[in-house]
């Protein structure tokens, strides 16, 4: 048992230079003094002078930035309990921490991330200690998609689900309770967002977090169950496989450009319509609104998937986003009720202590723009105001204008359908609108033009609501214009030219072929 | 760190249980400390003369036992919403479990750990008995205990959930390892004292136990009559502390001769219900080759 928990007896001198050519010399008091120069100037915002996270814009984080003195790392190679490795160290200043506020610092030289390495391990006395070593993590035994059963499975019978939810998407029955080693809530990952992982995402990190935990979150590492074969190391690969499957396959690429595509038969009637999926969604990334107080740094929506189409007379707008709580939801009351102090301490109150709702708001300008103009994207201005579909989980689908922020005025064209439903941690949400109403105040949607939006969301159970929550930039819409018979031919003779061509070509290529072999014949 | 938030304590029901186990897992339980510190104490006196703590005679070992006595009312516990695990809820055929942990008879308080802080010198050998960290209908058992520095902590899942073990030292490194199985072990140490770790279980957040780590044998955990003893003492002056999770510390010197039994009593009342209570921090000093920076020591390494 615990063999893994032993250090590796490498800690002495020339052995371990030795047996890792890349391992460092040990530091000097000059590298941890060059080091002091680079975390002041880089690492003390956020990190705090002594080190203890708590600098001056930690208390915005979720989660709060790494607390050096009590050394509890979440991204490690080493067994749950350990300290990182130098090269854990290396890789968090190398590839930053997706999905938290730690970025990557390619613009650090070599030395100087030796050099702060050294500085912050002044912080904790543990790292005085014998030197931690990484954990034998055995190598992948492969298997693709076969696996992928066995995976599900141990995902099930480990109980992932009981954070991470069935789907995946951190909505799981105790995720609302979690809470990380400072008391403060922590959201389980969404692990259909694997860009988002903390240690970084693919089968290998998935499987890595998997054996050492996060340290300082409810993460527990899986190192006992497979020492005591509750699991075995196939099946947690497996697991990995599992979970890493359960994203898209990679970060999605972002287009500016949402294709409403022209149907000739019926548009969608329902977020649950099949008709949608033979639509491609748009990924639309969205980010904290921290322009205007009050502001959120820490977002429960972060993105939202979105796809169009029309059919001349109508336009229909379908956006997916994860939100693991359906707002108001009584089972995250206690979880909206921890966040507020935690996150909005920034002085602007939160406006309600009850349950709130989910929002989404789909922003365009009032006319299609000639050109590129825009309005100002945090809802227009006194100028420029935009024009919203504004949802939310309670009221449904109303039209309104805005003139700034949070500057809401409704509409009352009643131009907009729309329906939503929320399903194990995921909001669909359909509207549709007429493209041309006749009113002047709302905006016509003109064929073959891209029409700009934009998205914000709100998460009522973290309390957000008004402007406080998350934003997209600007997006833009084209309505796909009616195909003429020329559009359907075209393609048509190109394939048979090229298929006449290309037989052609072989035919020639063959005769030649066939020439050669009867040279050679006739030289033997 | 609040320790409201690790103030759910442990219903009558599994009080009642842990009293009637006694020293049973509970190496903390006065059973459990006056034989480590009888018998280990004196084989690590012949084993390793210069570091060992002296080796103490039955027959002048001294006694310190007495009481844990509160004034006021205990706070009224509430059920704790198990619905969610019924394989655990099952457990229970008396009603739901209650969260508290502020519990013991009329006028006493259990589950305070009282410990000898100041007094003890020399090393004292680790025992190689473990101590237990039970699982079971979703709660632990114990809820506070002791053990000694380098001692084994097996930690045992008696239920067929997943529950994790997220211990939180500070003095310590703290670990977070999953138990997805019934019947599965763990075993882990702590290398350095420690009053109290947290420990937690993130699945089920009700779920809350204290380890108090210390460098010799003499500590014990008050029962629901709010008795202690910490028995096999040598003769001497000592500085005793009284722990507990909502009401915080208390101290007192007490000096105990040749083969007595001295008796203190350690008075807690329901308006320190909001007092600070001391968690092990490291304690902060000026680093030596930093020059600029304050970093931390770990606490109680010379205790």
């Amino acid at each position: 048992m615990a063999s893994s928990r032993v250090p590796i007896l490498l800690a002495s001198g020339l052995l371990a230079v030795s047996a890792f050519p890349g391992a460092p010399r040990a530091a000097t008091a000059q590298d941890v003094q060059r080091g002091k120069a680079v975390y002041d100037r880089w690492c003390v915002e956020c990190h705090g002078a002594e080190g203890r996270g708590d600098g001056s814009a930690a208390d915005r984080m979720l989660p709060r930035p790494r607390d050096f003195v009590q050394a509890r790392y979440q991204v490690r190679t080493t067994a749950s309990g350990e300290l990182p490795t130098d090269d854990d160290l290396r890789r968090l200043l190398e590839a930053g921490m997706p999905g938290t506020a730690m970025p990557a610092w390619p613009n650090l030289g070599q030395a100087e991330r030796e050099d702060v390495i050294a500085y912050i391990k002044t912080f904790s006395p543990f790292f005085e200690d014998a030197p931690p070593a990484a954990m034998d993590f055995g190598s992948d035994p492969g298997g693709g998609d076969a696996t992928l059963e066995s995976g599900r499975e141990a995902y099930r019978r480990l109980e992932c689900w009981k954070c991470h939810g069935d789907s995946g998407r951190g909505n799981g029955q105790s995720a609302p309770t979690l809470e990380d080693w400072r008391n403060l809530p922590i959201r389980a990952a969404d692990l259909t967002e694997p860009w988002a992982f903390n240690g970084g995402m693919g089968v290998h990190a998935v499987h890595t977090r998997l054996l050492t935990g996060l340290d300082g979150t409810p993460m527990p590492a899986y190192s006992d169950a497979l020492e005591s074969e509750v699991v075995t190391a196939e099946e947690l690969w497996h697991l990995a496989r599992f979970v890493d499957a359960m994203g898209p396959g990679g970060e999605p690429e972002v287009s500016e450009l949402i294709a409403a595509a022209r149907s000739d038969g019926d548009l969608p009637g329902s977020p649950d319509d099949p008709v949608w999926d033979a639509v491609r969604p748009s990924y639309v990334p969205l980010v904290g609104q921290v322009i205007e107080a009050p502001r959120q740094f820490s977002p429960t929506v972060d993105g939202a998937w979105v796809r169009a189409m029309h059919d001349g007379e109508e336009l229909a707008v379908l956006v997916e986003w994860n939100d693991p709580s359906e707002s108001p939801d009584a089972g995250w009351d206690e979880w909206q009720a921890k966040i507020a102090p935690v996150l909005y301490a920034d002085g602007a109150p939160v406006a309600s202590e009850a349950p709130m709702p989910d929002g989404l708001a789909i922003q365009f300008p009032p006319a299609v723009p000639d050109g590129m103009e825009r309005p100002y994207l945090l809802m227009g201005d006194a100028r420029n105001p935009v024009y919203l579909w504004h949802w939310d989980s309670e009221g449904g689908v109303t039209e309104m204008r805005a003139r700034g922020l949070g500057e809401l005025e409704p509409l009352d064209g009643g131009w907009v359908d729309g329906a939503a439903a929320w399903d194990d941690g995921r909001w669909r949400l359909m509207i549709r609108r007429p493209l041309s109403t006749g009113d002047p105040a709302v905006l016509t949607f003109e064929e073959g033009v891209a029409i700009p939006l934009g998205i914000f969301a709100w998460d009522g159970s973290s309390a957000e609501d008004a402007i406080r929550g998350s934003i997209s930039s600007w997006y833009f819409v084209y309505l796909e214009e009616p195909k003429s018979a020329g559009v359907y031919l075209i393609p048509l003779l190109a394939a048979a030219l090229t298929g006449v061509l290309g037989f052609a070509v072989a035919a020639r290529a063959q005769r030649r072929a066939e020439g050669s072999l009867e040279e050679a014949a006739q030289t033997a | 760190m609040t320790r409201k938030d690790w103030t759910r304590g442990i219903s009558a029901l599994w009080v009642v249980a842990i009293a009637a186990c006694g020293g049973g897992g509970d190496a903390g339980g006065a059973g459990g400390a006056e034989s480590a510190g009888g018998e280990d104490a004196a084989a690590g006196g012949d084993a390793a003369p210069a570091a060992a703590a002296p080796a103490v005679d039955p027959a002048v070992a001294a006694t310190i036992a007495g009481g844990v006595e509160f004034a006021g009312v205990h706070p009224a516990m509430t059920e704790i919403d198990m619905s969610e695990e019924p394989v655990c809820l099952d457990k229970y055929n008396q009603g739901p479990p209650t969260t508290e942990n502020a519990v013991g008879m009329d006028g006493r308080l259990a589950n305070v750990f009282v410990y000898v802080k100041e007094g003890v010198s020399g090393e004292y050998p680790t025992p190689s008995e473990p101590v237990l960290l039970n699982q079971e209908a979703c709660r632990y058992l114990p809820h506070v205990q002791g053990l000694q520095v380098g001692q084994t902590l097996l930690i045992k899942n008696s239920d067929a959930v997943l529950h994790n073990i997220n211990t939180q030292p500070t003095a310590n490194r703290g670990f977070n390892i999953s138990q997805p199985q019934a019947g599965m072990e763990s075993r882990r140490e702590f290398s350095r004292p420690e009053v109290m770790i947290p420990v937690k279980c993130d699945v089920h957040g009700w779920m809350s136990s204290y380890v108090g780590v210390v460098s010799h044998p003499y500590f014990s955990v008050s029962d629901m009559d709010g008795s202690f003893s910490i028995g096999s003492l040598p003769p001497g002056t000592y500085t005793v502390e009284a722990w507990h999770e909502l009401y915080g510390t208390l101290s007192q010197e007490v000096t105990v001769g040749e083969g007595e039994t001295a008796s203190i009593t350690f008075g807690y009342s329901a308006d320190m219900a909001n007092a600070d209570v001391p968690m092990e921090e490291p304690l902060v000093i000026r680093h030596a080759h930093a020059g600029e920076h304050e970093t931390a020591v770990v606490a109680g390494a010379g205790r």
